[in-house]
């Protein structure tokens, strides 16, 4: 079968999307609460007191629940990649075996070895070697995530590879191009420091409930502080990541940036929409209006972007048909070097089967030329390349209108501590209790930014999603979405009831 | 050496007895991991290329077919968009 089924690469999608976002539920929890539980027990050996060993041991029980029901759904990943995805797979295999290799191997001996003390080990090694291993667990776990981002980024920013146009793989030329590239550092450290808010809200959700139920309030209004100090540190820090972020796409992804602030027209000093309505109706190239209703920030998303207020951020109208005042070559033009790269590789396959060495060579010259604009040879229109922008815009917007949020819960929790007063405001209460969903919304919304925001890509500029796919019917792919959305859903309900009963046990439960 | 082993063991041991919660998560992590492995990827996730060809010659093969056949399918992508 050689036809492309697309109703097959859309279930694919679907399920990826699904598997990942499902996933995507328990990692951060897992990144966050770890140095949390490593920060409490830090506290308990500096002060010998027994109080914060045991509010240790309440957040490590829930920790341990969390990364338990969690534990290896990342996998199904992997089996889709070879089932659903296997051009896709075959061709990242060497560039993703290194890191995926690592991440298995930090795994295996941290879950092996430090996770076990942290659990097993209170009472049967020094105190000290035990926090050393809760430390280890934090900071093997983060470190777990930094190979599977590094795997990501490399996706939305190719480097360090070249293409074997005989095995058909990228193949890894450099490691440490591919490791410290600009996306991988900037998705690493935005990720792990917006987990650290995720798992402040945990704390914070939890405690909320035990203060306005007047249960185990020391203990809450402990874990409160801790939790409020270190998700305004991590805030911080996901901001400024955050920034990061935005000006790597800008230079490696501009058509992302573009569409999650919908902006269709490039300007210098470019706004920065604080809040808007988009025009649904709006097509790229079209002269509508993209907003219905806009707030916008004068000159932040060109000072935010590019450092420079003056400086020219193109829109998706420019990064389509190009804008050649501004040295912007448009994805029609791109289109056709990637047809024509597209061509020279399938002459070089017939050269190489019919033996004509020289042709061969004649066509890898001429493809080598053209390869950097491989992927935009298979779209068949220019707006091809142009993202679902309503998804992109609105999933960007509720990630930072809700991360200001959660600044000013960590705040609100932080200074009413201080002022011994927080059981008594039930209104901050009510807001830190809801404050762990809407960061799980918030976190997952990030996800669907960078990932609905790259579209249609799945290397970018390289290869659209479509061409990564097998050649396997849709049914197939129904099938196993439904198995798996029954099996998710049975997962979450038994963690939500195993996580319900030990909150409602509390501290003396475990 | 020996001694080291036994207190390893004698850890993990004394670990595992004294769960409570702990037993619960480990049943569910062996259903998972039993469902994971031994059912989806042994019925229903098959490698497709390992599945349909003996060799990386034959996989590189029919992935490189892929990629120069594909630019001639515009008209069928275009109908499932």
């Amino acid at each position: 079968m050689n036809e492309l089924d697309l109703a097959m690469v859309n279930w694919a999608k679907a399920q990826f999307a699904l598997t990942a976002m499902y996933h995507w539920l328990f990692v951060p929890l897992t990144l966050g609460l770890s140095v949390l539980c490593a920060f409490m027990e830090s506290i308990y050996v500096r002060t010998g007191d027994e109080r914060w060993r045991s509010i240790t041991k309440f957040w490590m029980t829930l920790f341990g629940i969390n990364f338990a029901i969690g534990v290896a759904t990342g996998i199904i990943l992997e089996f889709e990649f070879g089932t659903n995805w296997s051009n896709y797979s075959w061709m990242v295999g060497d560039i993703f075996g290194a890191p995926l290799a690592v991440e298995g191997l930090v795994a295996f001996f941290l879950e092996a070895t430090f996770f076990a003390v942290m659990f097993f080990g209170w009472d049967r090694v020094s105190k000290r070697f035990h926090l050393f291993s809760t430390w280890m667990v934090a900071v093997g776990a983060n470190l777990s995530a930094l190979w599977i981002l590094v795997a990501n980024s490399w996706m939305q920013h190719p480097v360090g590879m070249d293409f074997n146009p005989v095995s058909a793989r990228f193949e890894m030329q450099n490691f440490w191009e591919v490791l410290l590239s600009p996306v991988a550092i900037a998705k690493f450290t935005h990720t792990t420091t917006s987990s650290f808010i995720v798992g402040s809200l945990f704390v914070i959700t939890i405690s909320s409930w035990y203060l306005l139920k007047g249960r185990h309030v020391e203990m809450a209004k402990k874990s409160v502080i801790v939790a409020s100090v270190f998700g305004l540190l991590s805030s911080g820090m996901t901001a400024l990541t955050g920034d990061q972020s935005a000006v790597v796409n800008s230079e490696t992804q501009p058509m992302k940036l573009a569409a999650y602030e919908g902006l269709y027209t490039g300007t210098r000093n470019a706004g920065l929409v604080a809040l808007g309505v988009l025009n649904h109706d709006k097509k790229p190239g079209d002269d509508a209006d993209p907003f219905h209703f806009e707030v916008k920030l004068p000159s932040m998303l060109s000072l935010l972007a590019k450092h420079d207020a003056n400086a020219f951020v193109p829109g998706i109208d420019d990064l389509v048909w190009g804008n050649e005042a501004e040295g912007i070559i448009g994805v029609d033009a791109k289109m056709k070097r990637g047809q024509q790269a597209v061509e020279d590789l399938t002459n070089y396959k017939q050269a190489l089967n019919s033996g004509d060495e020289a042709a061969a060579e004649m066509s890898l010259t001429r493809f080598d030329v053209n390869k950097g604009y491989l992927g935009y040879g298979y779209l068949d229109a220019p707006v091809d390349a142009v993202p679902p922008v309503e998804t992109a815009f609105y999933s960007f917007h509720i990630m930072v209108m809700l991360a200001a949020f959660f600044i000013l819960i960590f705040a609100a929790f932080l200074y009413y501590s201080m002022k011994d007063t927080l059981e008594h405001k039930k209104l901050v209460l009510g807001g830190g209790f809801i404050s762990f969903f809407l960061a799980m919304l918030a976190s997952q919304a990030g996800w669907v930014v960078a990932e609905v925001g790259r579209q249609p890509w799945v290397i970018q500029d390289m290869m659209p999603v479509h061409i990564g796919a097998s050649n396997i019917s849709a049914g197939n792919v129904q099938t196993t979405f439904v198995m798996f959305a029954v099996i998710f859903t049975l997962l979450l309900l038994a963690e939500i009831k195993i996580m319900v009963q030990q909150i409602k046990k509390g501290p003396e439960g475990v | 050496m020996v001694s080291i082993c036994k207190r390893v063991y004698g850890f993990y041991r004394d670990g595992f007895r004294q769960m409570t919660v702990g037993r619960t998560l480990w049943k569910i992590i062996f259903i998972k991991l039993i469902v994971m492995f031994a059912v989806l990827k042994l019925f229903f996730f098959p490698n497709f290329l390992k599945t349909n060809f003996d060799n990386d010659k034959l996989r590189a093969d029919h992935v490189l077919e892929q990629l120069t056949l594909e630019r001639r399918d515009t008209t069928h992508k275009k109908e499932g968009m």
